[in-house]
This record gives C-alpha cells, sequence and structure tokens, in this order.
C-alpha cells in the first residue's frame, strides 16, 4: 500500500484513511457533509498524488498522442488542457483522462489511480511505432488541489503567477508556496478551483502553506468522500461507477470529447463510429421523490414493471440540494427529462424523476 | 466516550435499555459519519437478535441495524425520518430507534454491559 508524501499531514488532521486504488487515502477529517459545504462556500485542499501523470514528448508526441487517445492534442495550444478518454479498439472506455500541453512537443495526461497500470499500458503499446518519450512521473510527483470559491483568493500570495490570467482548463509553469508546480485551473468539483503538481516532497511545503493561507477563508482540508459528493453533485462521471470498458463515451453523454473530425487513424474510431449513433443505454441523473438514498448497483424500473430495466451507478443524499440525487443507467426510450421511474432499494420500490445533469452548476 | 451504565450493549453497537429501547452507540455514531437517512421496521414486525432489522444510512454509505434482542417492535422513532442527525446528536436519548417487546429478556443478560463494551471498542 503507497501512502502519500502528506501521510503525517492527514494523520495529524485526525482524518480516517482509507485503502483506495492501492494507496491509504484520506476518506474524511471534519465529515464529509462539513467538507462538501466548504469546498461550495468557502475552499477546500485536497491530496491527490494517488492520480497518474504521464508524460509524452518527443518529435512525434502529438501525433502518438492523437492515435492513443479519442481527442487531438496536437491541435491544443501550449498551455491549454482538455478532457479525454482513452478507449479500448472496440470503444469502450479504458479511462477518462485530462490532458496538458505544456510545450511544443510536450504533454503531460493525468490518468485516474484506479487505472495508472492499464492506461500506461495500453499508452506504451500505442506509442511503440512513433518517436516519444514516455515517462510515469507517478511516484514521484504529488497533487495537491485546492477548490472552491476562495481558492483563487487564497492562493494567489503564494504564486507567481497572475491567477486572472489563467482559464479554466489551462496550466503553467510556475512557482508555488517557494516550489517549482506545474499549475492548472482544473478540479472535479464543480467549483472554481486549482491544481498543483510538484515535485513528491514538495507537497508538504505547499500543503502547510495553503492550510495556512486559508485560515479566515474557510478552507478545510477534503476528503475522497466529500470529493464523490460533489463531483456527483457537478454530474462528472467516475471511471468504475458511470465509465467502464462496457461503456461508450456517448452512452456516457461524453460524444462532445470524442474528436472524429481529426486527421488520421486512431485507437477505437471504427468501432466508436459505430457506437456513435448506436447507444444501448444513456446515463441519465435521477431525484428520488420519496424517501431513500438509491446507491450503487441498485435496480431501476419503469412503474410497477416486473424486470429491471437500469442500474443506479452513483447516489448519494446531496448535501448542496438536500435531496436524494442519483446517476444511473436506464433504455434510450426510456431516458428523457421528466421520466418517472422507480428505485429498488431493498425490498421497496422508491420513485424517481429523471432530471438534467449537471445536480449543480455554481452560478458565477 | 460516552457508555452509559444502565444499558446493555451488543457486538453490533446496538444498545437496548431495560425498557426494550433500542439504539446505536456514540462508537457506532462515529463510525458512520453524518447521517443523513434511517430506516426502521413497521410497528409489529418481528425482530430476531443478531439480525438486521433496518438501516442507517452516511452520505458515503449502508450501514445495517442489528436487533440486540428478540421480540415484537412496539414502537419506532418517527422523528428520524425528517431529522436522521438525531441520531448523531443524541444517540442515547432523542436519538432512539425503535423500542422492542422482548420475547427473551434472557437474551439480554448475555449482552455486554458498559465496562466490557468500553473494552471492546478500546481494542478497535
Amino acid at each position: 500500500m503507497h501512502q502519500t508524501a502528506l501521510d503525517a499531514r492527514h494523520r495529524a488532521l485526525g482524518a480516517r484513511m482509507i485503502p483506495f486504488a492501492g494507496w491509504e487515502m484520506p476518506v474524511q477529517y471534519s465529515g464529509i457533509i462539513e467538507e462538501h459545504q466548504a469546498v461550495r462556500t468557502g475552499a477546500g485542499l485536497f491530496d491527490l498524488s494517488h492520480m497518474g501523470e504521464l508524460w509524452v514528448e518527443g518529435p512525434d508526441a502529438g501525433a502518438a498522442l492523437d492515435y492513443a487517445i479519442v481527442t487531438a492534442p496536437s491541435k491544443m495550444a501550449v498551455g491549454k488542457a482538455h478532457y479525454s478518454m482513452i478507449c479500448t479498439p472496440e470503444g469502450t472506455v479504458i479511462d477518462d483522462l485530462i490532458v496538458y500541453r505544456l510545450g511544443e512537443r510536450r504533454w503531460m495526461v493525468v490518468a485516474n489511480a484506479s487505472n495508472v497500470a492499464p492506461v500506461v499500458a495500453a499508452l506504451k503499446e500505442r506509442f511503440a511505432k512513433f518517436n516519444v518519450q514516455f515517462d510515469d512521473a507517478t511516484m514521484r510527483t504529488s497533487l495537491v488541489a485546492i477548490q472552491g470559491p476562495n481558492a483563487a483568493a487564497i492562493l494567489q500570495p503564494h504564486i507567481e503567477f497572475d491567477l486572472p490570467r489563467l482559464k479554466y482548463y489551462a496550466g503553467a509553469e510556475t512557482v508555488a508556496c517557494g516550489v517549482p508546480a506545474l499549475l492548472a485551473r482544473t478540479g472535479y468539483t464543480g467549483e472554481d478551483g486549482f491544481e498543483l503538481f510538484v515535485a513528491w516532497d514538495d507537497a508538504v511545503k505547499v500543503w502547510d502553506t495553503l492550510m495556512k493561507a486559508g485560515e479566515g477563508h474557510g478552507l478545510k482540508p477534503v476528503g475522497l468522500g466529500a470529493r464523490d459528493t460533489l463531483r456527483l453533485e457537478a454530474g462528472m462521471p467516475l471511471y468504475g461507477q458511470e465509465l467502464d470498458r462496457e461503456t461508450t463515451p456517448f452512452e456516457a453523454g461524453l460524444s462532445r470529447v470524442v474528436k472524429f473530425d481529426k486527421p488520421g487513424d486512431f485507437v477505437g474510431r471504427a468501432a466508436l463510429e459505430r457506437a456513435k449513433d448506436a447507444p444501448r443505454k444513456q446515463l441519465v441523473g435521477l431525484k428520488l421523490t420519496d424517501r431513500g438514498i438509491a446507491r450503487t448497483g441498485y435496480p431501476v424500473y419503469l412503474p410497477a414493471a416486473p424486470a429491471a430495466c437500469g442500474t443506479v451507478t452513483s447516489g448519494t443524499s446531496s448535501p448542496t440540494l438536500g435531496a436524494s440525487v442519483a446517476m444511473a443507467y436506464v433504455p434510450l426510450e426510456s431516458a428523457a427529462v421528466g421520466t418517472v421511474v422507480e428505485v429498488g432499494i431493498r425490498n421497496l420500490r422508491a420513485t424517481a424523476t429523471i432530471v438534467p445533469l449537471p445536480f449543480y452548476k455554481r452560478s458565477t | 466516550m460516552d457508555i452509559p451504565g444502565t444499558l446493555k450493549y451488543s457486538d453490533e453497537h446496538e444498545w437496548i435499555a431495560t425498557d426494550g429501547t433500542v439504539g446505536v452507540t456514540a462508537f457506532a455514531v462515529e463510525q458512520i459519519g453524518d447521517i443523513v437517512y434511517v430506516e426502521l421496521p413497521a410497528v409489529g414486525t418481528m425482530v430476531e437478535a443478531t439480525k438486521a432489522f433496518g438501516v442507517i444510512e452516511s452520505v458515503k454509505a449502508v450501514s445495517e441495524l442489528f436487533a440486540p434482542a428478540s421480540g415484537k417492535v412496539v414502537a419506532i422513532n418517527t422523528t428520524l425520518a425528517d431529522s436522521p442527525e438525531t441520531v448523531a446528536a443524541d444517540c442515547y436519548g432523542a436519538g432512539w430507534l425503535v423500542k422492542i417487546e422482548m420475547s427473551n429478556p434472557a437474551e439480554v443478560a448475555a449482552l455486554k454491559d458498559a465496562a466490557a463494551y468500553g473494552a471492546m471498542i478500546a481494542s478497535h
């Protein structure tokens, strides 16, 4: 089991630690609801050092990435980032990714902790005929995220970069809290926020500086528990729940991500072209109108139907909405907003309505 | 951690009073985290010692509630439907769960007293 460079900090803060994707990670500090609200109203500090940082450099790096994943990193401007996916030749999802372009011939791909090994294996295989250097920097890179409406105000005095100049989904190499950092305006919470990729041991300096800087700004350390409720409210998919090797990007509502208009072949193109107009299921948002909480794996029914037509992928009691919400896969013909369905919760059926995603969108 | 001496305790972290009132312990509350939903059986339901009789849910997870003694449910705490957080706020008082008319009071004698329960959670 790996520990992040901030392990002692988490324990000193009284975090409850859980095993997650081969790492011991904080699931909560003061409580999931309190941490969730801190990110929505003030700021939250996250240790995400378990994520995978994969560097792709060289004369063919752009072309290699265009071939390996579903977006067109070669077309992205230096200093920009985008959401992407790496798919199987059958057009299903191996992982969802954030790709940063940091130079003419230099990109960083961020993979989910649970998928670093399969993503590395797939990229290496797909890069074989290209002139690229591939470097898995996961074990020497820490990632600290600061998210929430006060994130910019807390971070600005401690970073050698004018934050208003950094647009959403952009990145820059700079100095943060006295250490070299890759700064990105990205996140997984539905709020404004920043991610700081730093050398492994430098995470302690970044964490301590921002924890102190956040005093008076409502900053709290936030664990994986609230990270999950925040991303769920924001309608963001989680690999292993909404995304997997049984699911195409179109079924997950991510058609916009797949760039068929890029030149050349890419892994999965033919299958994805076919899958585009033939989704077998559709990801929807559910709001329960009965009591109860829909959890991962619970069946979804059409009213009074004996057999399930779908499955809940994620669900919780939403701290922001004060309602029981879920994401679920249902058949296309039952996926329209306003459709009434039932969720099987133990031996009962709770009525739910299909609602638009995301559940929560920040007002600014 | 609060462990009232007047109650008996199950290994699953429920308490039962001599009148059959059942709840969860402060230790259980701490383990569960933010409580957002409690599902209790209907009055009249027969419950069996060590068997699940309901669930308590946090934002993150579902935990089963296990009956500390067998018998018939004669009352449930209906206020928890709208205020599940009461369980965490006052787990030995206003946050009680159900009241059981015990069919075999000898089962309670076999439960842990406060000292034994305290020792069990200390070794957790």
